[in-house]
């Protein structure tokens, strides 16, 4: 058999196979017992952690989890392996038996790639280590090279058959901005990042552009699956794989798919032993299924809060709150302060058309933040004029009685009228003509000690 | 001169109808843009605001002669919109919509390959040909005719850079948003060779933004077939990786569109690359009297 083959190429390079199992599933069942469904389980169990849908479609970037991923590529027919995810170490054992044959994978599910490496995967041979395995696991903290330095609490765990791996694969989809239509990588070197591979021997992947208005196309698919060295008995699954990933990615408005790594089993079964997707959130609208399975506890609070005002907030580690308008200037504007010696505490942009009520908001949501030793306001009044600017900071200030100092920097429609607005408010403000200006300004109040 | 528009431009407006439509259609117009009328399917026949409205573009164009559109059509129809536009015929559509899906926007540019049209954005405030005309919402009163071409992926950054220009008595021909996005219909090569062609414009000011490989590209561009001094500023040199700042476009990905790649790649080839956005206008006065 023409797998043995590979098999022993990748012992000789050492690569594989490693673990053992079994992986008896039948060719083209799907790998779930019923019709898998998205919102159930999880809505079921945790309806905290649902929040109105309308607020869900303006929070930024959207990643769902591993088993998540899988559910919707097993509803387009990629195989996965079998597996249900648990919540509790009892879930986790009932989980384990259900599917009877050990061994059996426990593997943490959080936003964030390198569990292996980091102990959050786990081959276990009985019901009973599933279930202490996932006690071990619930609730505690994993660090990996993607989480940063304070990890990520794991919330539940994905209980998942064992498979015998013979070869690994990568194969993935992204749109490619300059040919404007998506792109399918594949590549021999699976379980490794792709960008990894990419910078250490980029002819090992392989590349197809695809036509969005024919799709991706048989000799396309066959086309990497031969590129890659699968034997030729492996290309007709193979093929059938790749036009059901990408039937999925267009479908959910992905707008990055990962399949790795995509695993050649003992019994010669092509199957998708882990899955990673982030979805296009100007596509959210239509997409209620994604909306729903979000797991919001991986997203900052603070950054939920602001996308129910529509408003664009990234927290970061700095101490310099800014409320800025527009896009590329509030980048522009972290970039100033950085210059100036400081250290940027958020990425705020109140949009083009703010009121004063948005602007109460933001300033709300700022100043939320421990962190923040000073405020840095640098607005360009387009469309947003600077009185009206100027009506929204003095209210807010008053309001919530910030105590931290606060500097101004406006320009453009009615800017005279704006810093008048301010001069006579009584309030404690300062103000800049330019942004160099202002960002050391806002540096020095920043380093300062509190009084 | 100047480019894309002019006084000629003969403007349609998509979503006429709807707030910002109107709002900003009042805007063009007040600046000096013709503007001919608008479409909002099931309102044809009837007129808005002394405009008369169509229900498809092909019958605006017919019985107003449009020559470009400006379309503020909600995301979820807006890439249907823009190739309505193409389908057309018309020479130049600028789509300021934001929030377009991607897949949306991959099947709209699919269908202008081999058409004529030129889409500017989406996601992008436009264009303004100081003195002459503007298509899109850049604030009108901050611009100064004069020499400088301004291309940008960002909006208010454009209006931070009109405004240098015009307190240094600079003063601008076009400004050109191309849009935050990461598919957008002009590049900042097209918009390149069309200053660089343009007799009265004499120096430009590029503003790019983290995420892609456009502004790398222009720096190759630029080292073969600019004739003119450009000023460079490349925003988000201090985002983290991985996590998209505003625009869909602005996002880090494995390694590549760094603000230090792109700012490397223009250095290379004679761009005066200015690190802080207050230093723009300054830049170009530097490089227009040298």
């Amino acid at each position: 058999m023409r797998v043995t083959t590979i098999a022993r190429a990748m012992e000789k390079k050492g690569t594989g196979p490693f673990f053992v199992g079994v992986g008896s599933r039948k060719r083209g069942l799907s790998p779930f017992s019923d019709p898998p469904d998205l919102a159930t389980p999880i809505s079921v169990k945790h309806p905290a952690h649902l929040i109105p849908a309308h607020l869900l479609a303006m929070i930024s970037i959207v990643k769902i989890h591993e088993y998540q991923a899988k559910v919707i590529l097993a509803r387009h027919g990629v195989p996965v392996p079998r597996g249900e995810v648990a919540f509790s170490s009892a879930e986790a054992g009932a989980m384990a038996r259900r599917l009877g044959k050990m061994p059996v994978v426990v593997k943490a599910q959080i936003h964030a790639g390198g569990r292996g490496k980091a102990g959050g995967v786990k081959v276990v041979k009985s019901a009973e280590e599933a279930e202490q395995v996932a006690k071990a696991l619930i609730g505690s903290t994993l660090v990996t090279h993607q989480t940063g330095p304070r990890g990520r609490e794991v919330g539940r765990v994905l209980v998942e058959e064992g498979v015998q791996i013979v070869t690994e694969l990568y194969l993935g989809l992204v749109v490619d901005r300059a040919a404007a239509c998506p792109v399918m990588m594949m590549s021999s070197e699976g379980g490794m990042e792709i960008e990894e591979v990419a910078a250490r021997s980029p002819e090992a992947i392989k590349k197809v552009l695809v036509d969005p208005g024919t799709g991706l196309t048989p000799f396309q698919a066959r086309k990497l699956a031969f590129g890659v060295g699968l034997p030729p008995d492996l290309v007709g699954k193979a093929t059938k794989l790749m036009l059901a990933t990408y039937a999925t990615f267009i479908a959910s408005d992905a707008s990055m798919l990962e399949i790795n790594p995509l695993i050649v089993t003992a019994t010669g079964d092509l199957l998708a032993l882990d899955a990673k997707m982030a979805f296009d959130d100007n596509a959210l609208f239509r997409h209620q299924d994604i909306r729903e399975i979000r797991d919001l506890a991986e997203e900052d609070p603070l950054e939920i809060e602001a996308s129910k005002y529509s408003l664009s907030y990234i927290r970061l580690d700095g101490n310099i709150g800014c409320m800025v308008n527009g896009a590329g200037l509030a980048m522009a504007t972290m970039d100033i302060i950085k210059l100036a010696g400081g250290e940027p505490a958020n990425f705020l942009d109140v949009g083009g058309g703010a009121n004063a009520e948005q602007i109460r908001n933001a300033f709300k949501i700022l100043t939320s933040d421990e962190q923040v030793k000073a405020v840095f306001i640098n607005i360009f009044g387009g469309i947003l004029r600077c009185d009206v600017l100027a009506e929204g900071v003095i209210a807010a200030v008053k309001e919530l009685d910030v105590h931290v100092p606060i500097v101004i920097r406006m320009e453009g429609t009615n800017v005279e009228q704006g810093k008048a607005m301010l001069q006579g408010s009584g309030l404690n403000f300062a103000t800049a003509d330019t942004m160099a200006d202002a960002a050391e300004r806002v540096a020095e109040l920043a380093a300062a000690p509190a009084q | 001169m100047a480019v894309l528009i002019d006084k000629e431009t003969r403007l349609l407006v998509q979503g006429l109808t709807g707030r910002e439509g109107t709002f900003h259609a009042k805007q063009c117009a007040a600046y000096g843009t013709t503007v001919v009328g608008g479409v909002t399917p099931g309102k044809g026949g009837t007129t808005h605001e002394g405009w008369p409205v169509f229900n498809t573009v092909a019958d605006a164009v017919a019985a107003t002669g449009a020559t470009a559109s400006m379309i503020f059509v909600p995301p979820a129809f807006a890439a249907d919109a823009i190739m309505e536009a193409a389908d057309a015929g018309l020479g130049l559509v600028v789509c300021i919509t934001e929030g377009i899906p991607v897949i949306d926007a991959m099947r709209a540019l699919q269908f202008m390959k081999g058409r004529t049209t030129r889409l500017i954005g989406p996601n992008c405030p436009g264009i303004i040909t100081a003195g002459q005309a503007k298509v899109g919402i850049i604030p009108g009163h901050i611009c100064q005719e004069g020499r400088v071409g301004i291309v940008s992926r960002s909006g208010t950054l454009t209006y931070e850079a009109i405004h240098q220009l015009t307190t240094l008595g600079l003063g601008q021909t076009t400004c050109i948003g191309i849009g935050g996005d990461p598919l957008i219909g002009t590049t900042f090569i097209d918009t390149l060779a069309l200053f660089d062609a343009d007799p009265d414009t004499e120096a430009v000011v590029m503003i790019g933004e983290i995420g892609g490989t456009a502004e790398e590209e222009a720096a190759a561009f630029i080292e073969t077939s600019c004739s003119k001094p450009v000023v460079g500023f490349i925003a988000g040199q201090t985002a983290p990786p991985g996590r998209r700042m505003g625009h869909a476009g602005a996002i880090i990905a494995g390694g590549q569109g760094t603000a230090s790649e792109k700012m490397a790649a223009l250095s290379a080839v004679g761009v005066t690359v200015v690190k802080s956005p207050a230093d723009i206008g300054r830049a170009v006065a530097d490089r227009l009297a040298a």
